[in-house]
């Protein structure tokens, strides 16, 4: 197992003696970023808190480096891996800076004084993570955002090899999600950085992550990486998923369809309808659209929304019957939207479907798409 | 940013430490007969002075204003420690029922003692207090764990508390021996009654107990963000949770064994201390919440003796004047915190 930087080995974990996840095998090389996904209530925490040394896990071993944790004492283990929780800190007069300083526990001396070269690592820690601005602020009186970045800020600077996150991105507006991912990938190139974290953004698990840990029910439900993992229907699966969709290939989620009657015709394609789509789905309308070629950008959400899809192949001529067909739907449908305010080459069927809802009398919306 | 606030610290440090030595002073100098400063100068300078003086500064006066300074600032460091334990800003000895706890056995050992007419030393009365502290610490902790809430589990050691004082009064009440009037007194809180003979133990103990505190002074900094912080920063949470128990309750025992219960010193004066040096950073507050606690001891005591001297007011009754408005404020206060 030598080439593996941190592994485990039929690791059982859970609280009070009653396993939550059974048998679980991490194996994990230097500089990669694991990523746990699974329901609330799956255990992702308690996973974390066990690899972290927080928890005691039931049986197996936490392997690092051919040591096992459960073997090292606290203040080794500080100096290998740092975490960041979701438990909310309580502080009194301190400031973020402070807060963030608190990170060089394991380097300070007796009574917990900074060295200069501790100050340095503080102020460039807190540069990376954007919060110099608020060093001087009270922890208790800036925003969730910023004490969630202030947290990170605290777990970088522990300097360790491992970082373990629950759920960092919560609380972050996207601008800081995106920063705070690239400067995790920017570690991990710079300083070999291993990262274990949980996510509930699905989309950016998919992004950072070198491997992803499935979690549900009493053992790892998969674990693999993105792209064996992201397959089709899998998170509906994983998540149980019973109102609405996930897109697992666009990282994109889908309200329920609406019901009844589909009375309304969308004529798309090119990525013009889908604002259409979520239009009728909020007015509640049930819809039929097409014609789109199967790899669309429409696709995915038509799926998602539409009673019914009218799709012909990529690269190939749009077969004569598929025409028929949605010129049959059209003509259930008192409405028709038109989200093509030109025809281009490829899109003669589509132009002769608009012009067939004039011939029929139908009710003609154009909408810039 | 960092050096001004290391400066104020030091500032403020050393304004408690010379605040401390001028009310020390003070409360040689007055009371129900005031003594002039030459003659207390000289008795420093000299080691002697004429007459009755002598005897007031020497016997009286000076043990009791030293062992009010010692046990002040155990009393405030000992609550330091137990808003520091349980994350709980109104956190004291009094409050949480320790002192009571510790009254409650001394009482018992100082009525068998006075029945059989054995002298009671200096180190029994701490030992039979530190028993009593640890077992009501016992039993407020574990009301704090089945209690989330700060207030429920403060209300939980309220409640010990006023069970112990009530069967203390029980106690004293049906006490036989006529000394039982200083037992009395003692169950209220007075520094009145010390003499050379007990600084010496109260002081080594103190003095132990407070080096002790301050070198763990680096983990009980991590502590303050949390159990999960402070364990994942390597931190041994058992080893250091047993620790702030056994510190907080010596500390409080010795107060109760020598002075009896004082209450909203261990309260106040950190939450005051903490806004002077406008840091909660165990390496300064350790020594600041000492200071501080015997000044504002100190200060308490001189009320106490010369308000209406020569009748003496409990040391509770004042200690309680200054220091319950100040629980109110850290009250209001969480609140305007939003926690």
């Amino acid at each position: 197992m030598k080439d593996y930087y941190i592994h485990t080995e039929k690791l059982c974990v859970g609280y009070n003696g009653t396993s939550l996840i059974k048998d679980m095998e991490i194996v994990l090389k230097k500089g990669e970023i694991l990523t746990l996904i699974g329901p609330n209530g799956a255990g992702k925490s308690t996973v974390l808190k066990s690899i972290a040394g927080q928890l005691e896990p039931l049986s197996g071993v936490v392997w690092m480096e051919n040591e096992a944790l459960s073997q090292m004492t606290g203040g080794e283990r500080a100096k290998k891996m740092s975490a960041l929780f979701t438990e909310k800190i309580k502080t009194e007069m301190m400031t973020c800076r402070d807060v963030t300083a608190t990170g060089r526990y394991p380097y300070t001396g007796r009574f917990g004084i900074l060295s200069q070269e501790d100050e340095r690592i503080v102020e460039e820690v807190m540069d990376l993570v954007h919060v110099a601005d608020i060093g001087e602020q009270d922890f208790r009186r800036v925003s969730d955002g910023q004490r969630q970045r202030v947290m990170l800020a605290r777990a970088i600077c522990q300097e360790q090899e491992i970082l373990i996150l629950d759920e960092p991105t919560s609380y972050l507006d996207v601008r800081y999600k995106l920063e705070f991912l690239s400067t995790l990938q920017e570690m991990r190139e710079k300083k070999g950085l291993t990262v274990i974290l949980s996510l509930h953004e699905l989309e950016l698990a998919a992004r950072i992550s070198d491997q992803i840990l499935c979690l549900k029910g009493e053992y790892v439900n998969r674990y693999g990486t993105p792209e064996e993992i992201f397959r089709s229907g899998y998170m509906r699966e994983l998540f149980d998923i019973g109102t609405g969709s996930f897109d697992e290939e666009n990282g994109s989620m889908e309200l329920e369809p609406p019901m009844g009657i589909a009375d309304v015709f969308v004529i798309a394609g090119g990525g013009s309808g889908r604002s259409a789509y979520r239009r009728l789905q909020r007015e509640g309308k049930a819809f039929r659209t097409g014609i789109l070629y199967e790899n669309d950008l429409d696709v995915p959400v038509a799926r998602a929304l539409a009673s019914e899809v009218f799709v012909t192949k990529a690269f190939e001529p749009v077969q004569r019957h598929t025409v028929e067909r949605a010129k049959e739907g059209l003509n259930q449908c008192r409405r028709v939207i038109c989200c093509r305010e030109s025809f281009r080459s490829f899109e003669a069927a589509n132009r002769e479907l608009l012009a067939y809802a004039g011939q029929t009398g139908k009710e003609v919306e154009m909408v810039r798409g | 940013m960092r050096d001004k606030r290391t400066v104020r610290c030091i500032m403020a440090l050393c304004l408690l430490a010379a605040g401390g030595i001028f009310c020390l002073l003070c409360n040689i100098r007055y009371g129900s007969i005031a003594i002039p400063f030459r003659e207390v100068i000289k008795l420093f300078v000299q080691g002697e002075v004429d007459g009755t003086d002598q005897r007031i500064l020497m016997e009286i006066r000076f043990p009791r204003a030293v062992s009010v300074w010692i046990l002040g600032g155990a009393l405030a460091l000992s609550g330091y420690l137990l808003q520091t334990f349980f994350h709980n800003p109104i956190a004291g000895p009094f409050v949480l029922g320790i002192a009571s706890g510790s009254k409650l056995v001394v009482a018992l050992v100082m009525v068998l003692f006075l029945r059989n007419s054995v002298r009671i030393s200096s180190g029994v009365l701490i030992s039979a207090a530190f028993v009593g502290a640890l077992l009501s610490m016992g039993l407020v902790l574990l009301m704090a764990g089945r209690v989330n809430s700060m207030s429920m589990l403060v209300v939980s050691g309220v409640m010990i508390g006023y069970i112990c004082s009530a069967v203390t009064d029980f106690v004293v009440t049906f006490a036989e021996d006529a000394d039982i009037v200083n037992l009395h007194n003692w169950s209220k809180g007075s520094f009145s009654g010390i003499s050379w003979s007990n600084v010496p133990v109260m002081a080594v103990v103190v003095s132990m107990a407070v080096m002790a505190v301050f070198v763990l002074s680096k983990p009980i900094g991590a502590y303050q963000l949390g159990e999960t912080y402070a364990k994942s920063m390597g931190v041994n949470i058992r080893a250091l949770r047993i620790w702030l128990i056994l510190l907080s309750s010596i500390l409080s025992a010795c107060v109760v064994a020598y002075a009896g219960p004082i209450s909203f010193v261990g309260i106040a004066v950190p939450h005051l201390v903490k806004h002077l040096m406008g840091t909660n950073r165990p390496v300064w507050m350790i020594p600041a919440s000492f200071l501080g606690g015997s000044m504002f001891c100190l200060i308490c005591d001189f009320i106490a003796r010369t308000m209406f001297a020569p009748t003496e007011l409990s040391i509770s009754t004042v200690t309680a004047v200054f220091g319950a408005p100040v629980v109110l404020l850290i009250m209001t206060g969480s609140r305007k915190e939003g926690n």
